[in-house]
């Protein structure tokens, strides 16, 4: 039962899904299961989202809010990466440095980032710095262990190879290491940038004046639940985008390989 | 001067905590410049011998040396050429050569004259920028092979190099690296279990017994060789035809099938 759909048939069955979806939506609301404040219906939402990018909510447009929250992701999800992915090299090279940072790596992973709230906006206050490390701690953990499996899972004929030619530690972690642990990278990094993501609308509760989070905490408390799923909507797509971007990195950056 | 020398080398490796022995009482020594191959059984530890030298392996007796310095770890004095080629995919033919002259810190400018040489030496030119995918396995060995002599070692050791290679392709290299090795002749361990391959190629064919592997005898085709003048012939094919040829690779055979005998029964 796992044989190839056609285009055609996978498109087909794509629309069947979210018509089905939207189908109990209106059900919902047409049978009264909801009162219309609770449950917006679907063109309602997606109306909002059209007005929200000329209409400013909570200060700003939608466009300023997401561009407000990209930086911050980038903040935290480039530091996460930046740190992460050499760390996790290191650690499957050198067993000393995997035997320091594991035992706390590994005590400190389960904590969900938005646990880490109150610290972040002590530590670094409510602007830049709070989010940054909300998102940070959310995409972190995934970025060091892929690289990490990554490096441990090569393949041990390259080591050998490496060895024999007299290569160094640091050009074993930079040229022989990194990229035959891209792919698995790669994996991390989606998943990093995934929870990171995710991690946004905790970190931005903590931000006062802007960003996707802001947004819809904002409209919580004003009821307004179409502005709500509207930013939940907006939250999706671009989380879909990043994932496509990293997946493009990931094609560039094997289009040598054999596949 | 570069020698391997194997003295009371033995090898010993435990499974479910009982000792097995795999290498008993080796004894060799390969002098300098010389091509000395080992033919033995699957399993006798032929390899192993070779990975040793390459410091890949270590004995749980006895000690190998190479130039009278006992082996601790692998080196660019001691360049491998593996049996499933262990380029990296990911660099292209020029940077798989590159990649150890880097790390030995040889200028740039002498870096590209000796890759250039070998490139041409091995007929890879036109391939430089190529990845190892796009190559036939003839032509990533090749590679391999001008990898390992471009880190001008002093010491070449082979491990079954066209074990993965079509007959015809194999034949092509065979006479290549006989033309590579007399032109830029260096102390080479050679591993095979590819009897005529051992007899073209070397000066000393060693044979080894079945597990545990101990010398069995060790074949002088050296002298055999000049006396009859084989070099004469540029064609694998005609040396293979030569009276003398076949009459070593029927002794060497013969001594193998015993081996063969005794692990049937």
């Amino acid at each position: 039962m796992n044989e190839r759909l056609s285009r055609a048939e996978f498109w087909r069955l794509t629309l069947l899904g979210t018509l089905a979806f939207l189908a109990v939506w209106y059900l919902a609301r047409l049978l009264h299961l909801a009162p219309p404040q609770f449950l917006p219906m679907p063109h309602e939402v997606l109306l909002r989202l059209v007005d929200l990018f000329h209409t400013p909510f909570a200060g700003h447009v939608l466009v300023d809010h997401m561009l407000a929250s990209l930086g911050r992701f980038a903040m935290g999800f480039g530091l996460a990466a930046l740190v992460g992915v050499p760390l996790g090299l290191m650690m499957g090279w050198f067993g000393w440095l995997d035997d320091i940072v594991s035992p706390l790596f590994d005590s400190l992973r389960f904590i969900a980032p938005v646990a880490w709230v109150p610290f972040a906006a002590l530590w670094f206050g409510t602007g830049i710095g709070g989010p940054t490390l909300i998102i940070f701690a959310g995409a972190f953990p995934p970025c060091l262990i892929n690289a990490y499996r990554g490096a441990k899972n090569v393949d041990i004929r390259f080591l050998e190879a490496a060895s024999m030619l007299g290569v160094g530690n640091f050009r074993t972690i930079s040229e022989v290491l990194f990229p035959a642990a891209v792919p698995s990278i790669i994996a991390g990094l989606r998943i990093g940038a995934g929870l990171g993501w995710m991690s946004l609308v905790g970190a931005e509760l903590i931000v006062a004046s802007s960003g996707m989070g802001n947004l819809i905490v904002r409209a919580q408390s004003a009821v307004a639940t179409d502005i709500v799923m509207a930013g939940m909507l907006a939250i999706g797509a671009v989380g879909v985008v990043i994932d496509i971007l990293i997946r493009r990195i990931e094609t560039m950056l094997l289009k040598h390989r054999q596949s | 001067m570069a020698t391997i020398e194997f003295t009371d080398v033995s090898r010993v490796f435990q499974r479910d905590g009982k000792d097995f022995l795999t290498l008993d009482n080796i004894n060799l020594t390969v002098k300098d410049q010389e091509f000395v191959a080992i033919v033995g059984p699957s399993g006798c530890g032929k390899t192993t011998c070779m990975r040793m030298a390459a410091g890949l392996e270590f004995p749980t007796g006895g000690t190998v040396k190479v130039n009278g310095v006992v082996v601790k770890a692998p080196g660019p004095d001691r360049a491998v050429v593996f049996q499933q080629f262990a380029l990296f995919p990911w660099k292209s033919v020029y940077e798989n050569i590159d990649f150890g002259l880097r790390s030995k810190g040889i200028a740039l400018e002498q870096r590209q004259q000796v890759i250039a040489g070998y490139i041409d030496l091995m007929n890879l030119k036109g391939y430089e920028s190529a990845y190892p995918h796009q190559l036939s396995g003839g032509m990533q060995q090749r590679v391999a092979i001008a990898r390992a002599y471009a880190l001008d070692p002093q010491v070449l050791l082979m491990d079954e190099p066209f074990g993965a290679l079509d007959a015809q392709t194999r034949v092509v290299m065979q006479e290549e690296l006989v033309k590579l090795a007399r032109k830029n002749p260096r102390t080479v361990l050679f591993i095979t279990h590819a009897v005529e391959e051992a007899v073209y190629l070397a000066d000393r064919v060693v044979v080894m017994t079945s597990r545990p592997g101990k010398i069995k005898e060790i074949l002088d085709v050296k002298t055999i060789r000049e006396q009859e003048n084989w070099d004469r012939h540029a064609k694998i094919e005609d040396v293979m035809d030569l009276e003398s040829f076949v009459h070593l690779r029927t002794r060497i055979w013969k001594s193998l099938r015993e081996e063969h005998a005794g692990t049937d029964h």
